[in-house]
């Protein structure tokens, strides 16, 4: 890839299909693969893209990610419309979950997709306001 | 040792993933709570559960682990199944609870090296 091109990838996530979350993810690491990208990078991405990706079916009703590859690195851009995050530090912590009955019981609610999220990129920061929504913007090298 | 030889030797049924590629299996992670498994399965282990959906077959997938066992005979609906051949994901299923699950398949692998 010349320092120019760049490859970017919008994805809409419907809120409300469980069965479906996963698919945006999924066709990224595919596309990351097919472009001969290192397979720990792609791992990393495939893994915070996933949780950022179930978060919004879970706790916001859906949103849209954005996903830019450049030639050293991969931006996530994950933007809902949901409720927030009224405090950010907690939601960070392993184990912190508001998950409800119905989805802890399909094995989700461990309260460690925002600390995965964390753990596998090498930037990530949260916007989130009250009412508005949240914007989670990921960064890996490549 | 691959996902079938590890099949055949433990005695685990193959519920699904009739063309997913016949991986190396490098060790046992077990564990029920998906991001749990996101956060700590390392690539190409046989990750064991009793949680069988279709959410687990994305985590596998993402986590990029070399197959799913389903422990203790919980059954593999339909839907996960269709899904799984779809994916080429190779599902295996124990009757076996958990851990004797987990060590069963530690032997082989140990008598493998
Ligand atoms: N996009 C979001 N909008 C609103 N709240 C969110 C969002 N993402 C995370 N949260 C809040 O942060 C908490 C922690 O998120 P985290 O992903 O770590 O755990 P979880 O989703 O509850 O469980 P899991 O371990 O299955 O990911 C959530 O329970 C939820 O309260
Ligand atoms: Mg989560």
């Amino acid at each position: 890839m010349a320092m120019s091109d760049e490859i970017r990838l919008r994805f809409e996530i419907s809120g409300d299909d469980f069965t479906r979350a996963g698919e945006a993810s999924s066709s990224v690491k595919k596309e990351l693969k097919k472009l001969g990208i290192d397979p720990q990078a792609v791992r990393k991405v495939a893994i915070a893209m996933y949780e950022g990706e179930i978060n919004m079916v879970i706790h916001a009703n859906g949103g849209a990610i954005d996903v830019v590859i450049h030639p050293d690195c991969i931006d996530m851009i994950l933007k809902d419309n949901g409720p927030g995050i009224e405090n950010v530090a907690l939601a960070m912590q392993e184990g912190y979950s508001t998950a409800p009955d119905n989805v802890r019981s399909l094995g989700f609610g461990a309260g460690m997709g925002l600390p995965n999220m964390k753990k596998y990129t090498d930037e990530m920061q949260i916007e989130t306001e009250r009412g508005v929504g949240t914007t989670v913007t990921m960064k890996v090298h490549i | 040792m691959t996902v079938y030889t590890l099949a055949r030797e433990a005695g685990f049924t193959v519920e699904a993933g009739a063309d997913a590629e016949d991986r190396e299996v490098k060790g046992v992670y077990c564990c029920d709570l998906l991001s749990m498994v996101m956060g700590r399965a390392k690539a190409d282990t046989a990750w064991i559960t009793v949680i069988s959906n279709v959410n687990s077959l994305a985590v596998a997938s993402l986590a990029d682990v070399a197959c799913i066992v389903i422990a203790e005979g919980v059954p593999v609906d339909a839907e996960t199944r269709a899904k799984a051949e779809q994916q080429e994901i190779l599902i295996l299923s124990s009757p076996l609870p958990v851990f004797e699950t987990g060590l069963a398949i530690h032997r082989c692998i140990g008598a493998a090296e």
